[in-house]
């Protein structure tokens, strides 16, 4: 129990002090983490409100495998990523592997099905005659589609919860793809990591606190922005 | 409608901002020219001794390279090698690197250093080695006591030296009830034979780095089969071209230097009262641990 107390006490200490290096860990899981989130709510909006309006054959495989990808281990993303990004590998000519690049993109593989079968249910979940009335009072499909996303920001403020949450806390890809390179692509959770088998569980736990202490923070600032319209 | 509208520009602004910081990510990334990067292959016990961490600051400052440090075990650090998917190896498993060596897929393989693997169990040692000089007898008791031993099992360099050990001790532990492989590096297999008061084979930097949260005691030591000899290996660039050559050798060439062995025969000696390696360059591999 010590080891915890110590642990916070540490992270504390990290904070207070602005400790050089933990603030560049930190500071590159948000930004890694937040643009992975970002691409995945493009992609994962538009294709989950893509088909939860529509209607064609096999549409319950498709909802059965974006239901599935939510489960998608952060691991075997990581592992696929790596051998597609290998110097020989097909897309070996970027460069890619091992940098932060790398790890946005292992990042959006495993938010974009998240965002997008929350999406789709949330977009499901809206009375079907409200499309109908809004397309008789005359607006086009873009807008439709337009006041649909807003009709249901409450859950869709939820889908990008659940995508951040997914990725910040996510160690089995970015330590694959991004390979825990100091001061270039270790991050939080494979910094813990590191610390764990180094045997430094103090500095591990002050970076596990410290990792919710940001993630806390972040969602209390998007919870502000989901619940500020709250139907009443 | 207005409170909508203020909604939406709070949105965009979230995005722009995330965006503009995504950009930034990617190109701060490959800003380096990119014959600067140098892929390292190396084992935990490097990484986690804090070895290299002292190393490559100094040989990035001096160089200009930027190393990409991927610390794995010596077998899948081997297996990137023989792929071209790293540029220089620093690794410790004798058979496997010759093997490795003679497929073609490395150029260059010298000796850098050592320290020794220990047999470390709990204070108790219920199988009693610790009157045992030998470490394939040291196995033998262990085994026929049925006491816990815990193998990573996880093609490193140290998992090698273990079969290599039980081979001679005509042993086959696996699948026994009292042989546990977890699949992990050696500071958390320490971990877990601490917690299971079992027995295990580790590296000695690694095991001093650790000490101070285990209560595992030294039970074996100094038997000449259980030296660690660490080599660093350049890639073949003729096999794989893209391999970083130059970097390989520069990087090669600095840890056999003057000044990082001096380096490596002080490190540690400061935090855990002993140093973890012992420097190597230049010497024969005959001539280690006399």
């Amino acid at each position: 129990m010590d080891i915890i107390i110590e642990g916070i006490k540490q992270a504390l200490s990290l904070l207070i002090s602005l400790d050089p290096e933990v603030m560049g860990i930190t500071w590159l899981s948000l930004k890694v983490s937040g643009t992975a989130t970002l691409i995945s709510l493009f992609i994962g909006i538009g294709i989950g409100t893509a088909v939860a309006l529509t209607s064609f054959p096999g549409r319950q495989i498709v909802v059965s495998l974006i239901n599935t990808g939510m489960a998608l281990p952060p691991v075997v993303v990581g592992l696929f990523v790596t051998i597609f990004l290998w110097r020989n590998g097909p897309f070996g000519a970027l460069e890619i592997l091992y940098t932060p690049m790398a790890i946005i993109i292992a990042q959006t593989i495993i938010a974009t099905p998240i965002v997008m079968g929350i999406t789709l249910a949330a977009m499901q979940q809206l009375p079907r005659k409200l499309r109908l009335q809004i397309l008789a009072l005359g607006a086009t499909r873009f807008q439709m589609v337009w006041l649909l996303i807003k009709e249901a920001k409450l859950s869709l403020m939820a889908a990008v919860m659940a995508g951040f949450g997914g990725v910040i806390s996510e160690v089995g890809a970015s330590i694959m793809v991004g390979g825990n390179i100091k001061g270039y692509t270790r991050v939080l959770t494979t910094a813990t990591v590191m610390e764990t088998s180094k045997g430094n569980f103090d500095v591990a736990i002050a970076l596990g606190v410290i990792l919710l202490l940001f993630a806390f923070a972040i969602n209390l600032v998007l919870t502000r922005v989901q619940q500020r319209e709250r139907p009443r | 409608m207005k409170r909508l509208t203020s909604l939406t520009c709070y949105y965009y602004l979230i995005f722009t901002l995330l965006i503009l910081v995504g950009v930034n990510t990617v190109n701060a990334a490959p800003a380096q020219p990119k014959q600067k990067n140098i892929i390292l292959a190396t084992t935990t016990s490097t990484q986690d001794t804090g070895l290299l961490d002292v190393l490559i600051p100094i040989f990035e400052k001096k160089t200009g390279y930027f190393v990409k440090t991927i610390a794995v075990g010596s077998g899948q650090a081997m297996t990137m090698g023989a792929k071209g998917e790293a540029d220089v190896l620093l690794v410790h498993s004798q058979a496997a690197e010759k093997k490795f060596m003679t497929d073609g897929n490395g150029v260059n393989r010298r000796l850098v250093m050592h320290n020794d693997f220990i047999i470390v169990g709990p204070p108790s040692d219920p199988a009693t080695i610790r009157q045992s000089k030998k470490a394939a007898e040291g196995f033998k008791k262990i085994s026929m006591t049925k006491a816990l031993f815990v193998s990573r099992g996880d093609n490193s360099g140290t998992n090698a030296k273990e079969n290599e050990v039980w081979k001679a001790a005509g042993i086959q532990p696996e699948g026994q009830k009292w042989y546990q492989q977890t699949g992990l590096g050696m500071g958390q297999t320490l971990g877990v034979t601490a917690e299971k008061k079992g027995y295990t084979l580790a590296d000695r930097g690694t095991y001093l780095a650790m000490k101070k949260n285990l209560g595992l005691d030294i039970l074996l030591e100094g038997d000449g089969v259980l030296l660690n000899i660490y080599h660093v290996i350049e890639v073949n660039h003729a096999k794989w071209p893209k391999v970083n050559a130059a970097g390989a050798k520069a990087f090669a060439d600095f840890m056999i230097s003057k000044q990082t062995q001096a380096t490596i025969k002080t490190f540690g000696i400061e935090k855990f009262g002993s140093p973890l390696f012992f420097p190597d360059a230049e010497k024969k591999i005959e001539d280690l641990g006399k």
